[in-house]
C-alpha cells in the first residue's frame, strides 16, 4: 500500500535524516512539494507487479572483481589541497560526539 | 585564415571535417583551438555555456597533436578537435563544480575514464561546461551560478542537465561536447538547442570520474553537430573500463562503419503513447514527417506501445532520487567542498548546515524525496514499487523493440520554453523529460536530432531509441535522415554566417 | 525464578588481504596517517568502487570453514549514515544476501563440545579514523584505515557465559589465523567483537530487552563486559524492573553506559548497491575455494590423539596454531617418542619463544632438529638436564643437536668400563656411605651418585651409574 499523506513532522524527520537544515519555511515548502509529488508516486499503486522482479540494475553482469594487486597510494598533498581544514597530515573536523 | 570571418566559418564545419583539415595539414591543430577559444571570448558572455574554460590544457593538447603530425604519426579521426566537457565529469587539476555552491572551488585530483580517452586521442579540452546542479533539471536554471541561454533564442533555456554542452555545440563555441544522460539530460537540450545527442546503452561508456546522480541510470555521451560527428565521438569514449564494474565487456563495434545511409527494410516504430495528449501539435508533425522521410527510403513505419510509460515519471522520480540521495551524502564538508563558516557545535549540526548552505533547492527536494523513499517503513511501498514497476517498463520497451529495430518519438512534449518559465513549477519542468525517461530506465540507447523548426524559429528534436547495444542501428537511422535534410546544418542567428 | 542469560556476538574480522576492499590502496597497519588512500576510498566525487577477488574468496573460505551455505547469489547493499570517519556517508556491505548462512562453531565447554550457530558472514569496507584532539575543539581524521576489507561474523545467541564467550572468540580467532584469513589481533583492531546480551525466564516468559555492548579492545574486556551485562539484567529480571533496548559502552573503569537508545538508533536506508553488480558462487568456485581449505584445528586434533596417542589436553596445545600443529607433526614423526616432543614443545620451547617473543616460522629450531635431541635422549646419549642447556644452544644458534653435544663435550659417559673405575673409586673414598647402605639406609647411594657425577663432571649416565652402584654394594 502506498502511503498517500505526510505529515510536515515527517518531512522534518527526513530533513534531519538527510542532514539538511531547513528554516520553517523551507519545511512548509518542502511539505507542499513532498504532497505533489506523492500524488505521482501514489499511480505505482495501481500498477499490479505480482510476482515481478525488481530491476535493482539494467545490466545484467555479476562477479566484476579485481585481482588483490596494490597500487600507487595518491599524493597526501594533492589530497588535502582541497580540504577546508586540513594539518598536513589530517583533515580536521569539529569536534565528534562519541556517538559510534 | 586568420581574420574572424573565416575562423567562424571554420568552427561551423562538422567536427570530422575539421579533423580532416588537421590530418592534411591544411590547418593546424593549433589555430582550430584558438578559433575555438575566441568564440567562447566572444560568444560565452552572452550565451554562458561554459563555467570555467581552459585555454591552457587546450593549447597544450592541441599543439601535441600538431606535433605528432609532424613527427608523421598518424593522427586519429577526432585528433585535434575542440571538445568541452560537462561541469560533471573530473579532469585532473580543473574546477569541477556539478554547479553547485557545495564544489565551489573544488579541483578535480583525477580524470575520468572518458576525460582520459579524449585525452588519449589527442582532442583538446577548451573548458567545463554548465548544467542545472548535479545534472538535476531540465533548463540549467537549477545552475548556482547562471542561467545558460538558448543560441537559438537568448530568452529561452538551452534545456538541461547538459544544457551548456548543448549551447556551446549549438553556437559552434566547441565542436564537440561530453555530457551526461539519467533521465534525457544528452537528448533533451540537444533537442532543445538544435543540434545531436546521444545517450548510449547503460554499461556502454565508463561511468568512472562522472560525479553519481543516479548511478543506475547515468551515462557519459556525446553532443554533436551531426550523427557522424556523434559516431566518432562515441567511438572514443565507449568501451569496458575496469575502474567501473558497471561497464559493460560487449566489444566496440565500427559506429562510423555502421553509417551506410541504407534504411531499406528496417522496422521503424511510432511509440504511441508519445505522439498524443501532452505533445506540441508541431512537434508531432515534425516527427510524422520523419517517420515519411524515412518511409521514402526504404524503411517501414508501423505504431509501437510502451503501455507502462505513464509511470515512468515517477518510477524515474523515486530511483534516480534515491540513488542521488545517497550518491550525493559524500558533500559534507569534510574533505572537499564548502563547509559552513557559522560555528556548529558538533558534526551533525556541520553537516546539516554545509549542505543547506551549499545545495540549491532542486537538489534539496531530490535528497528529500530520495531519502524519504528508502527510510524505514516506506522502502517497499517506494523503493522498491519503483524497481518493480520499472521492470515492466523495461519488459515494454524490449517488447515494442522486439517488434520494431528502432522507436521513433518526440524527444521532448514541448521545444525550449522561456527563462524563468517553469522555475516556480518543478513538477511541471519534470514533464519536460517525459519522452526520455524510458531509455535510461530500460537500460537502452536514446538518440536526439534536430528534425524541424517551430513557426517561431525554435528547434525540434525527433528521439530514436534502439536496443541494448546497438548504437550502430539508430545512429544510422539518424545520419541516414541527416543525409537525406539540412535541419542539422541550420545554424542559430547569432553566428551571423551560415544560419 | 531460573534465569538464563543469552548472548549473541558479532565479530568484525580484517582480511589479510595486500589491497583494500574496493581500491588498490595497500593495507599495512600503522602508516603515516592518509598515506594509502586514493579517489576512490577518500570518495572523491566521481569515483567508483571495484571489489577484491580475493577478499570475496577469503569470505567463502571461511564460510566453509565455518560450516555455512554458500549464497548462489548475494548483493551488495549500502548502508547509508553520516560520519566523519565514513568518507561516502554510507558503507558499502551486505544486508538481505549475504555470502554465507547458517553456520557454527564448535566450542569446548565444561559440560563437553557445545556448538553455536552463526547466523551469516558477509563482507564489508572499514570505516577511517578519529584521531581526538586535545584540548582544542577539531578531531583529525586519518582514511588509512577506510575501505579495509571486513567480514562480519554474526553467532546467534547461543552463548549462555561470559566463558563461552571467550571459548568462541578464541575458537574463531584460531580458526581465522588457521585458514589465513585474518591476523586475529584485538589490539591493532584486526578483529573486534560487539556482543549482544539479555537475560530471559527459563521456562517462563519474562525477559529483559536485548543490549548491544560496545568499546571492547580485548578478550579480557568482552569477558568482563558480558558477566557486568549478564548480572545487570539478571538483577533487572528478579527485581522485575523494565529494560530498554539500547547500545552501551564498556568503560575501562569496569562498567557499561547508555550510548543511545533504539528510538534514537540509525535509519540505515538500506538499498542494493547500484555501483556494484552481483556476486554468483557456483559450486565450481565453491570446490576451488575449498580446495585451499587446510585440515581444520578440529579434525588435526583428533588426529593427534588418534595417530600420535596424544592426551586430549596435548592435542589442544599442539593445535593453538596451524604452523604449531604442522612444526609437531614433522618433529613427531622423524622422532619415535611424540609424547616428548608435546612436552618439549609445551615446554621449554614455549617458553623460549615467548620470553624472546620469537614467532615459531621464526625460530631456529627445526622440527628434524627437536626430533633430534628427543632422539639422543632416548638413547642415552645425553641427559634430560643436558638436554635443557643444548636446546637453548639450539635456539639460540639453529645448530643440530649432536652437534652442540660434540662441541661443547657434553655426552654422556654410558660406557660401563669407562664408569667402573670412577666407581671404584667413590666406593674406596667413601666407606662411610657404603656403611650406611649396606646397613638398610638406601638414601646413602645419593652421596656416592654425587661424587660420581661431579668426577665425570656430570657426563655419566645417571641411569648406569645407579645400576652399577647397586650391583657393585650388593657384591
Ligand atoms: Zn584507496
Amino acid at each position: 500500500m502506498i502511503p498517500v499523506s505526510v505529515t510536515r513532522d515527517d518531512v522534518a524527520h527526513v530533513a534531519r535524516l538527510a542532514r539538511l537544515a531547513m528554516s520553517e519555511q523551507e519545511l512548509d515548502q518542502m511539505h507542499g512539494y513532498f504532497e505533489a509529488i506523492l500524488e505521482h508516486f501514489a499511480k505505482l499503486a495501481a500498477v499490479d507487479t505480482e510476482g515481478v522482479e525488481p530491476t535493482s540494475h539494467p545490466l545484467a553482469r555479476a562477479n566484476v572483481t579485481r585481482e588483490d594487486c596494490v597500487t600507487e597510494p595518491m599524493d597526501r598533498t594533492k589530497l588535502l589541497a582541497n580540504a577546508p581544514l586540513a594539518d598536513g597530515e589530517c583533515f580536521l573536523v569539529p569536534q565528534i560526539m562519541e556517538d559510534e | 585564415m586568420n581574420d574572424m570571418a573565416d575562423d567562424i566559418g571554420l568552427l561551423n564545419r562538422p567536427a570530422h571535417e575539421l579533423a580532416a583539415l588537421i590530418r592534411s595539414g591544411e590547418i593546424s591543430a593549433v589555430a582550430v583551438t584558438e578559433a575555438s577559444l575566441a568564440r567562447i571570448e566572444a560568444l560565452n558572455p552572452t550565451v554562458k555555456a561554459f563555467l570555467t574554460v581552459t585555454p591552457d590544457l587546450a593549447l597544450e593538447a592541441a599543439k601535441a597533436t600538431d606535433d605528432a603530425l609532424a613527427r608523421g604519426e598518424e593522427l586519429g579521426p577526432l585528433a585535434g578537435v575542440p571538445i568541452a566537457i560537462k561541469d560533471n565529469l573530473c579532469v585532473d587539476g580543473v574546477l569541477c563544480t556539478c554547479a553547485s555552491k557545495i564544489l565551489d572551488g573544488y579541483r578535480a585530483v583525477y580524470d575520468a575514464t572518458v576525460v582520459e580517452r579524449v585525452k588519449a586521442v589527442g582532442m583538446p579540452i577548451v573548458g567545463k561546461t554548465n548544467l542545472d546542479e548535479f545534472a538535476m533539471g531540465s533548463s540549467t536554471e537549477n545552475s548556482a551560478f547562471f542561467v545558460t541561454h538558448n543560441p537559438w533564442d537568448l530568452s529561452k533555456v538551452p534545456g538541461g542537465s547538459s544544457g551548456g554542452s548543448a549551447a556551446a555545440v549549438a553556437a559552434r563555441m566547441a565542436p564537440l561536447a561530453l555530457g551526461s544522460d539519467t533521465g534525457g539530460s544528452i537528448r533533451q537540450p540537444a533537442s532543445f538547442c538544435g543540434i545531436t545527442g546521444l545517450k548510449t546503452t547503460y554499461g556502454r561508456v565508463s561511468r568512472y570520474g562522472l560525479v553519481g546522480y543516479g548511478s543506475s541510470l547515468d551515462q557519459v555521451g556525446a553532443l554533436a553537430a551531426d550523427c557522424v560527428d556523434a559516431a566518432l565521438l562515441t567511438a572514443v569514449i565507449a568501451g569496458q573500463d575496469p575502474r567501473d564494474t558497471t561497464s559493460a565487456d560487449v566489444p566496440v563495434p565500427d559506429y562510423v562503419g555502421e553509417l551506410t545511409g541504407d534504411v531499406t527494410g528496417l522496422r521503424v516504430g511510432i511509440v504511441r503513447e508519445l505522439m498524443g495528449e501532452g505533445i506540441d501539435p508541431e512537434v508531432r508533425e515534425s516527427v510524422l514527417t520523419v517517420a515519411r522521410a524515412l518511409e521514402g527510403m526504404g524503411a517501414s513505419t508501423g505504431e509501437a506501445s510502451i503501455p507502462h510509460i505513464d509511470y515512468a515519471l515517477p518510477v524515474y522520480y523515486l530511483i534516480g532520487p534515491a540513488e542521488a540521495s545517497s550518491n550525493l551524502a559524500r558533500f559534507d564538508g569534510m574533505r572537499y567542498g564548502h563547509r559552513t563558516k557559522e560555528r556548529a557545535a558538533d558534526h551533525i549540526e556541520m553537516y546539516s548546515r554545509t549542505r543547506a548552505e551549499g545545495f540549491g533547492p532542486e537538489v534539496k527536494r531530490r535528497i528529500m524525496t530520495g531519502t524519504y523513499a528508502l527510510s524505514a517503513g516506506y522502502y517497499d511501498a517506494y523503493y522498491l514499487k519503483a524497481q518493480k514497476v520499472r521492470t515492466l517498463l523495461r519488459l515494454d520497451v524490449e517488447a515494442a523493440l522486439g517488434q520494431f529495430d528502432v522507436l521513433l518519438s518526440p524527444t521532448t512534449p514541448l521545444t525550449a520554453f522561456g527563462i524563468g518559465e517553469l522555475v516556480n513549477d518543478p513538477i511541471a519542468m519534470y514533464m519536460a523529460d517525459i519522452c526520455t525517461f524510458a531509455a535510461n530506465l530500460a537500460g537502452v540507447p536514446g538518440l536526439s536530432v534536430p528534425c524541424g523548426f517551430t513557426k517561431a524559429g525554435l528547434p525540434i528534436g525527433a528521439q530514436f531509441t534502439g536496443r541494448a547495444f546497438e548504437e550502430g542501428t539508430i545512429l544510422r537511422v539518424g545520419d541516414a535522415y541527416q543525409r537525406a535534410t539540412s535541419h542539422h546544418t541550420s545554424l542559430p542567428g547569432l553566428l551571423g554566417a551560415g544560419g | 525464578m531460573t534465569t538464563q542469560p543469552l548472548i549473541g556476538l558479532e565479530v568484525h574480522a580484517q582480511l589479510l588481504t595486500a589491497s583494500k576492499m574496493f581500491c588498490g590502496c595497500p593495507t599495512e597497519f600503522g602508516a603515516p596517517p592518509n598515506t594509502q588512500v586514493c579517489p576512490i576510498c577518500t570518495a572523491q566525487p566521481g569515483a567508483l568502487p571495484v571489489p577484491n577477488q580475493r577478499a570475496v574468496e577469503m569470505t567463502i573460505l571461511t564460510g566453509l570453514a565455518l560450516h555455512c551455505d554458500i549464497a548462489p547469489r548475494s548483493v551488495f547493499a549500502r548502508k547509508n549514515y553520516f560520519y566523519p570517519d565514513l568518507t561516502k556517508n554510507y558503507q558499502i556491505s551486505q544486508y538481505e544476501q549475504p555470502l554465507c548462512e547458517n553456520g557454527y562453531v564448535l566450542i569446548d565447554t565444561e559440560s563437553g563440545p557445545k556448538r553455536i550457530r552463526v547466523r551469516r558472514v558477509h563482507l564489508e569496507e572499514d570505516t577511517g579514523k578519529n584521531i581526538h584532539g586535545g584540548a582544542g575543539a577539531a578531531s583529525r581524521i586519518d582514511f588509512n584505515r577506510c575501505g579495509l576489507p571486513l567480514m562480519e561474523i554474526v553467532s546467534e545467541p547461543d552463548l549462555t557465559s561470559a566463558d563461552e564467550c571467550r571459548a568462541y572468540l578464541q575458537k574463531l580467532q584460531l580458526i581465522l589465523r588457521w585458514i589465513g584469513v585474518c591476523n586475529g589481533n584485538m589490539e591493532e583492531g584486526s578483529m573486534r567483537c560487539e556482543p549482544t546480551v539479555n537475560v530471559i525466564e527459563v521456562g517462563g516468559s519474562a525477559k529483559t530487552a536485548l543490549v548491544e555492548i560496545k568499546n571492547l579492545a580485548s578478550f579480557r574486556a568482552v569477558h568482563q563486559a558480558v558477566d557486568y551485562e549478564i548480572l545487570r539484567h539478571t538483577r533487572a529480571l528478579l527485581a522485575g524492573e523494565s529494560t530498554t533496548r539500547e547500545t552501551r559502552r564498556w568503560l575501562a573503569e569496569g562498567r557499561t553506559e547508555t550510548m543511545r537508545s533504539k528510538e534514537e538508533a540509525h535509519d540505515y536506508r538500506y538499498f542494493p548497491e547500484p555501483d556494484l553488480m552481483p556476486l554468483e558462487v557456483d559450486e565450481a568456485m565453491v570446490t576451488r575455494i575449498g580446495a585451499d581449505m587446510p585440515e581444520g584445528p578440529d579434525e588435526v586434533r583428533e588426529r593427534l590423539i588418534e595417530q600420535y596417542e596424544l592426551s586430549s589436553y596435548d592435542a589442544t596445545v599442539m593445535t593453538q596454531s596451524r604452523e604449531f600443529a604442522a612444526f609437531f607433526e614433522a618433529a613427531a614423526g622423524a622422532a619415535e617418542d611424540p609424547k616428548a616432543v608435546a612436552n618439549w614443545m609445551q615446554g621449554d620451547f614455549a617458553r623460549l619463544l615467548n620470553e624472546t617473543g620469537t614467532p615459531l616460522a621464526e625460530s631456529k629450531v627445526s622440527p628434524a632438529g627437536l626430533a633430534d635431541l628427543v632422539r639422543l635422549i632416548a638413547d642415552g646419549a645425553i641427559s634430560g638436564k643436558m638436554a635443557k642447556t643444548v636446546f637453548e644452544r639450539m635456539f639460540e644458534t639453529g645448530k643440530a643437536p649432536a652437534l652442540i653435544v660434540d662441541e661443547e663435550g657434553m655426552s654422556q659417559i654410558s660406557d660401563t668400563s669407562a664408569l667402573e673405575p670412577v666407581i671404584d673409586k667413590a666406593i674406596a673414598d667413601n666407606p662411610e656411605a657404603v656403611e650406611n647402605y649396606r646397613s638398610g639406609k638406601k638414601k646413602a647411594l645419593g652421596a656416592l651418585v654425587g661424587q660420581i657425577m661431579k668426577e665425570t663432571k656430570g657426563q655419566a649416565n645417571p641411569a648406569l651409574v645407579n645400576e652399577l652402584l647397586v650391583q657393585r654394594l650388593g657384591e
